[in-house]
């Protein structure tokens, strides 16, 4: 049976787990330690976003993995109104928020724990990591809490 | 101009009706359109030596499947974009004299076969799939909702687009989607991924689209004028390309705009008629903005009060598109450019049609100038 179908039959609703490939592996290790970390060029020391073997900036095949301030911006959101996902944690209607990461990185993840915020561009956020499963933590995003004035 | 594109020609085209066939399928439309296109300028199979598919099949099978060997074939990824790169690799081989006589088989059985362009099906490719966030139309969402954040786009003025291209649409006895439209109605319609609603999303259909590209010497003695291509632009916007691109490929686009107006000499106002690839409505807009037919951000503007439509002053996709035609992964567009300039079009005919040019927006741009 598909991982959905089979949730279906059981009355659950399955995560969508992810299939992290060579580069991608470390990602999933961190999230798991409730950690945002990303792959930094240990030559030019760019973060890049997918991971991959070299840096697209220098082509440095030499790299580390830094967890980084999990600090961003919503620059851009949408409301997912049709359900490609039926029979998953995916119950529509559900946003999807791209962030802008302080260091530079642009990710995707749905926006958590709003309460009372809406999903707008601008929003100030911080990475939070959610169980979807025994073995898997999902990156999520919360509204920060609001900083001290500089 | 003295270029290779000088050598060669488009001088057959065709395609099947567009539907829902689950009688046939992707291959059985893609050589039925070939068909087509082999009457519609008087070759025949026994013609065909060099073979562009993209599918209806693989390559191999549906030389197998026509009885062709060809002396030169290729199998292009199934993607929109591909369709202009399809007509770019024929007209390359001809001119080099890899090929005499290529025939550009596309075949589509999306609807009777139920295809998503999302969802469970996409799980091993999606890469965002564990956030729920798949599908062309959701990536065109998020960048719509940046460009209206940033340039006070509405989703009016993407009603503009759909209910243009529904007008032109009404025109071709072939268009899938020929009811009236009006803004109020592609304002009712449900959102599917917010800000983005049903009818800023193309019509999936079953159909099958050819075109025949040989010599300019050969195409003389054929049964239709040939129509040569005049300019091409390609830029590939890859760096950044897996999150959503924040740039609405305008960097691209104005590469692809100086290149295709560059190679052939023709400047953006001589051109009659535009095909813009619309998987979605705001593709249009960022497609307006980047070649350079409106400043970055007034592309809503550009759009309003039915500029589009035949009846407007910048007739764009006069067939109905994708979002009204059928979505044939651009080749139905290339196909319309040269009825255009045949003056083939009937009642959705621009009158004096001279210049057409065809323009894709994904993370590969381009666009190809046609002219008699």
């Amino acid at each position: 049976m598909t991982q959905s179908s089979q949730a279906a039959s059981n009355g659950t609703r399955a995560p969508i787990l992810p299939r992290p490939d060579v580069w991608a592996k470390p990602f999933w290790s961190f999230a798991d330690r409730g950690q945002l970390a990303l792959q930094r060029c240990s030559s030019c020391r760019s973060y890049r976003y997918p991971p991959g073997p070299v840096c697209p900036k220098c082509r440095s095949g030499s790299f580390g993995w830094e967890p980084v301030s999990g600090h961003g911006r919503v620059i851009s959101w949408v409301v997912f109104h049709q359900n490609y996902y039926p029979g998953t944690l995916f119950e529509v209607p559900y946003n999807v928020a791209m962030v802008a990461l302080d260091e530079g990185v642009n990710l995707i993840g749905n926006l958590t724990e709003a309460g009372d915020e809406s999903v707008r561009i601008g929003l100030e956020v911080e990475a939070v990591f959610v169980p979807i499963s025994d073995e898997v933590k999902l990156l999520q995003f919360r509204p920060a809490p609001k900083r001290a004035a500089q | 101009m003295n270029s290779w594109m000088n050598d060669v020609a488009i001088v057959g085209v065709g395609n099947t009706r567009f539907g829902s066939f689950p009688d046939t399928d992707a291959l059985g439309l893609g050589i039925e359109a070939l068909a087509n296109a082999l009457d519609d300028c008087g070759l025949g199979f026994s013609d065909i030596d060099g073979l562009v598919t993209n599918r209806a099949g693989s390559y191999q099978r549906i030389g197998e499947a026509l009885g062709i060997n060809p002396r030169w074939s290729l199998q292009l990824e199934v993607s929109g974009r591909m369709s202009g790169a399809s007509i770019v690799e024929a007209a390359l081989a001809v001119s080099r004299g890899l090929a005499g006589c290529v025939a550009l088989v596309y075949g589509n059985d999306g609807k009777s076969r139920r295809v998503n362009y999302g969802g469970t099906e996409r799980i091993a490719s999606d890469p965002f799939a564990p956030w729920g966030f798949t599908s062309p139309g959701a990536v065109h969402a998020m960048m719509f909702q940046m460009h209206s954040h940033r340039f006070g786009t509405t989703s009016e003025q993407l009603a503009e687009v759909a209910v243009a291209f529904r007008k032109n649409a009404r025109l071709n006895p072939l268009a899938v989607r020929r009811e009236p439209m009006t803004i109020d109605d592609h304002q009712n319609s449900r959102y599917v991924c917010e800000p983005l609603r049903l009818f800023d999303y193309c019509q999936i259909n079953d159909g099958g689209v050819a075109l025949i590209i040989t010599s300019v010497d050969r195409a003389k003695d054929l049964k239709k004028p040939p129509i040569r291509i005049a300019g091409i632009g390609m830029a590939d916007s890859f760096c950044d390309s897996t999150v959503p691109p924040t740039d609405f490929w305008y960097p691209a686009l104005r590469e692809c705009a100086d290149q295709v107006y560059g190679t052939s000499g023709i400047a953006r106002e001589d051109v009659d008629v535009l095909m813009a690839y619309d998987n979605f409505t705001p593709t249009v807009l960022f497609t307006l903005e980047g070649l350079g037919f409106c400043e970055q951000g007034e592309s809503g503007h550009f759009v309003e009060k039915g500029r589009l439509s035949l009846e407007g002053s910048f007739p764009t996709n006069t067939s109905g598109g994708h979002l009204s035609e059928s979505y044939m992964q651009g080749w139905a567009l290339n196909v319309e450019a040269v009825r255009q300039l045949r003056g083939e079009c009937g009642e959705r005919q621009v009158a004096g049609c001279e210049v057409a040019q065809y323009a894709c927006a994904t993370p590969r741009c381009i666009s190809l100038i046609y002219t008699r």
